[in-house]
C-alpha cells in the first residue's frame, strides 16, 4: 500500500472535510485516519490515505487537491508519507 | 505512525526554514565520446548528454510535487574535458567548441549548470590539460551553463605551483573577459586541492574517472532549519548545542537520501552518494553565518568563529552520517560570502576578513569561497592567495578550494552583483605586500610527510 500525508491549514470555514472527503472519493482514494485540531487560531487537519491507485495519477492528485484549497480559502498539501517517515524515524 | 506534530515541523522546514534538495547532479562518462576529429567529438558528446540527461528535469520536478520538498537544481557533471579533449584539441579555440557543446547540451535537456570543463593537474599539466586551462576564460566568457574546475594539488602529490601560477592568469584573464557583468566568469571557475570525485557542487562538481558509466548524487542544505532549532536551546551548554545540530542534520539528510533514491530509481541511474553540506543562498534566513551567530557571536569573523564552525562542521557530518550509507563529496558547512547574507553583513561590518576566511577554511568544508577581490589584483597575488588555500587541504588532508572574483573596475567598499543564487558580494582588501617571486619559481611543492604530526 502506498500512503500520503494531506494537510489542511488555514481559516475554518463550512464544509472543508466535505470537500476534501468528496474529491477523494472521487479519486479512488481510501482514507485511513483522519486528526484535527487547532493550532495558534489556524484550522490544522491531517489525513492519511490510501494512494495505491488514484484514478488519474498521484501528481494530478496533488494539483487537484491544492486547487480545492485555492477554492475554499484553505493550504491543502498532500506528500507521499516516505518524506515525515525518513526524517522522523531512525 | 505519523503524528501531526511531526508533519507540521516538517512543513515548516520547508516553508518557513528553507529546507530543500540543493541539487539533483547526474555524473555521466565521457569517456566513450573521445575521438581524434574535434567536431565528431562535439557531436558524440552532445547526443550522449542529450540522451541520458533526457528525463532529468522531468523527473526531478515530479518527485518535487509528490514529497512537497523543493529541489532547486538539476545539474550534470561529466568526465573532465581535459581528458576527453586531449587528443581532438591542439588549440585553445578547439577545447572552446566543446565548451558550446556542453553549453547546447545543457540547454536542451534544462539544467542550470554543467561541470567538468576540468583538468586533473595535481602532480602535472599533459600540453592538452594545459591548453584546457588556457582556454577556460574564453570558454567562461561565451557560456552561461558551464562550470570550469581545475585540481592544483593533493595531500598524495603535493601541489603543482606551475598549475597555480597559471591559474592566477586565467582567473585575471576571465575577470577581465567578463568584465561587463561584474566579471561573472570567475563565479564559474574554482581551484581545488584533493577535488572529490563525486561532488555535486558547483563550480567543483566533475564526473570522476573513477566513477561508473552515470551516478545521481544529490547535495543537501538547509542551514535555515539548523539555526531556528538552535533558537530553542539559547543558552545552554555545548552537549546540547552539538545534540540539537546532529539531530537536525539527521532529518535534513534523510530527505536528501530519499530524493536520491528515488531519483535513482526513476531514472534507472546508480545512487553515489548524498552531500552532507549546509549551503547557504542570499535569501534572509538560509545563512550558515546565522547558524555562527546563533552560536553567540556577535559577528563571523569574531574570536571564536572558528571554533564554533568546527564544532557545527562536525555535528553536522555525525547527523548526516548516520542518515545515508553513502557519504561523499564536499560534506560539510559551506562558507561563501557573496552566496550568504550573513556573511556579506560581516563583511560589511568589518568583522571578516580574507585572513579569517582562510584560517574558518582549515575546519570546514571547501575554502575561500565567492570573495570578491579589486579589480586591480595582480595575477601573482591572486595565485598566491590560491597556493595558501592549497597547501591547508594539502597538509590538513582535506578538500579546499579557492573561487576568488578580482572584480574588473571596482575597489574595497564596492559592491559586486552576481544576481540569482550566486548573489552579491563587497569587495574584500587583499594583503598588498607582494608573493611575485615566490609563485614565479617553477615545479612543484612536495607532498607533506604524513609522520610526526605537530
Amino acid at each position: 500500500m502506498k500512503k500520503a500525508v494531506i494537510t489542511v491549514v488555514g481559516h475554518d470555514t463550512v464544509g472543508i472535510i466535505a470537500s476534501v472527503c468528496t474529491y477523494l472519493a472521487e479519486q479512488n482514494v481510501n482514507i485511513l485516519d483522519i486528526s484535527q485540531t487547532i493550532v495558534n487560531g489556524y484550522f490544522n487537519m491531517m489525513m492519511i490515505a490510501d494512494v495505491t491507485e488514484p484514478k488519474s495519477g498521484f501528481s494530478d492528485l496533488v494539483t487537484g487537491l491544492d486547487g480545492i484549497g485555492k477554492k475554499v480559502g484553505v493550504a491543502i498539501h498532500c506528500q507521499r508519507e516516505d518524506i515525515f517517515d525518513l526524517m522522523h524515524r531512525v | 505512525m505519523i503524528n501531526m506534530k511531526e508533519v507540521i515541523e516538517t512543513n515548516e522546514m520547508i516553508e518557513k526554514e528553507n529546507l530543500d534538495v540543493r541539487t539533483i547532479t547526474l555524473g555521466i562518462s565521457l569517456i566513450d565520446c573521445i575521438d581524434p576529429d574535434v567536431d565528431r567529438l562535439c557531436q558524440k558528446i552532445r547526443n550522449k548528454i542529450e540522451s541520458r540527461a533526457e528525463k532529468l528535469v522531468k523527473t526531478g520536478e515530479d518527485i518535487e510535487k509528490e514529497f512537497g520538498i523543493p529541489i532547486v537544481n538539476k545539474r550534470i557533471s561529466v568526465t573532465p574535458i581535459g581528458l576527453i579533449g586531449s587528443s581532438a584539441c591542439s588549440k585553445t579555440s578547439d577545447f572552446v567548441k566543446i565548451a558550446a557543446a556542453l553549453e547546447e547540451a545543457a540547454e536542451n535537456v534544462g539544467v542550470n549548470f554543467i561541470g567538468g570543463y576540468s583538468a586533473l593537474v595535481s602532480k602535472g599539466m599533459t600540453k592538452g590539460e594545459e591548453t584546457l586551462i588556457r582556454s577556460i576564460p574564453e570558454a567562461l566568457s561565451s557560456t552561461q551553463r558551464v562550470m570550469s574546475s581545475v585540481n592544483a594539488g593533493s595531500t598524495r602529490t603535493g601541489i603543482n605551483m606551475d598549475a597555480v601560477r597559471l591559474m592566477g592568469d586565467v582567473i585575471c584573464e576571465t575577470s577581465a573577459k567578463t568584465a561587463d557583468n561584474d566579471s561573472i566568469g570567475c563565479t564559474k571557475l574554482v581551484v581545488l586541492c584533493n577535488a572529490p570525485d563525486d561532488n555535486p557542487f558547483m563550480a567543483g562538481a566533475f564526473h570522476g574517472v573513477t566513477e561508473a558509466d552515470e551516478i545521481i548524487n544529490v547535495g543537501v542544505s538547509g542551514p535555515g532549519v539548523v539555526k531556528t532549532a538552535l533558537t530553542k536551546v539559547r543558552g545552554k551548554d555545548f552537549e546540547t548545542l552539538c545534540e540539537t545540530v546532529k539531530k537536525t542534520a539527521f532529518k535534513v539528510t534523510r530527505v536528501g537520501q530519499l530524493v536520491a533514491l528515488e531519483a535513482s530509481k526513476r531514472l534507472d541511474i546508480p545512487f553515489g552518494i548524498v552531500d552532507l553540506s549546509l549551503a547557504p543562498t542570499p535569501a534572509v534566513g538560509d545563512s550558515v553565518a546565522d547558524i555562527l551567530k546563533e552560536m553567540g557571536l556577535e559577528q563571523p569573523g569574531a574570536p571564536g568563529t572558528t571554533a564554533a564552525l568546527a564544532l557545527l562542521n562536525d555535528q553536522v557530518k555525525k547527523g548526516g552520517v548516520m542518515a545515508s550509507s553513502y557519504v561523499g563529496g564536499l560534506s560539510g558547512a559551506f562558507i561563501p560570502v557573496s552566496e550568504d547574507r550573513g556573511m556579506i553583513d560581516a563583511v560589511k561590518a568589518g568583522a571578516l576578513t580574507i585572513e579569517k576566511l582562510e584560517a574558518m577554511t582549515c575546519v570546514c568544508s571547501v575554502g575561500l569561497d565567492m570573495i570578491a577581490v579589486p579589480g586591480d589584483t595582480k595575477p601573482e597575488t591572486v595565485a598566491g592567495i590560491i597556493a595558501d588555500e592549497m597547501a591547508i587541504g594539502m597538509v590538513n588532508n582535506k578538500t579546499t578550494a579557492v573561487r576568488i572574483i578580482p572584480v574588473a573596475g571596482r575597489k574595497v567598499g564596492d559592491m559586486a552583483q552576481f544576481g540569482g543564487l550566486l548573489g552579491f558580494a563587497p569587495i574584500m582588501k587583499v594583503n598588498g605586500f607582494s608573493c611575485d617571486e615566490f609563485v614565479n619559481r617553477k615545479g612543484r611543492i612536495p607532498a607533506p610527510i604524513h609522520s610526526f604530526k605537530n
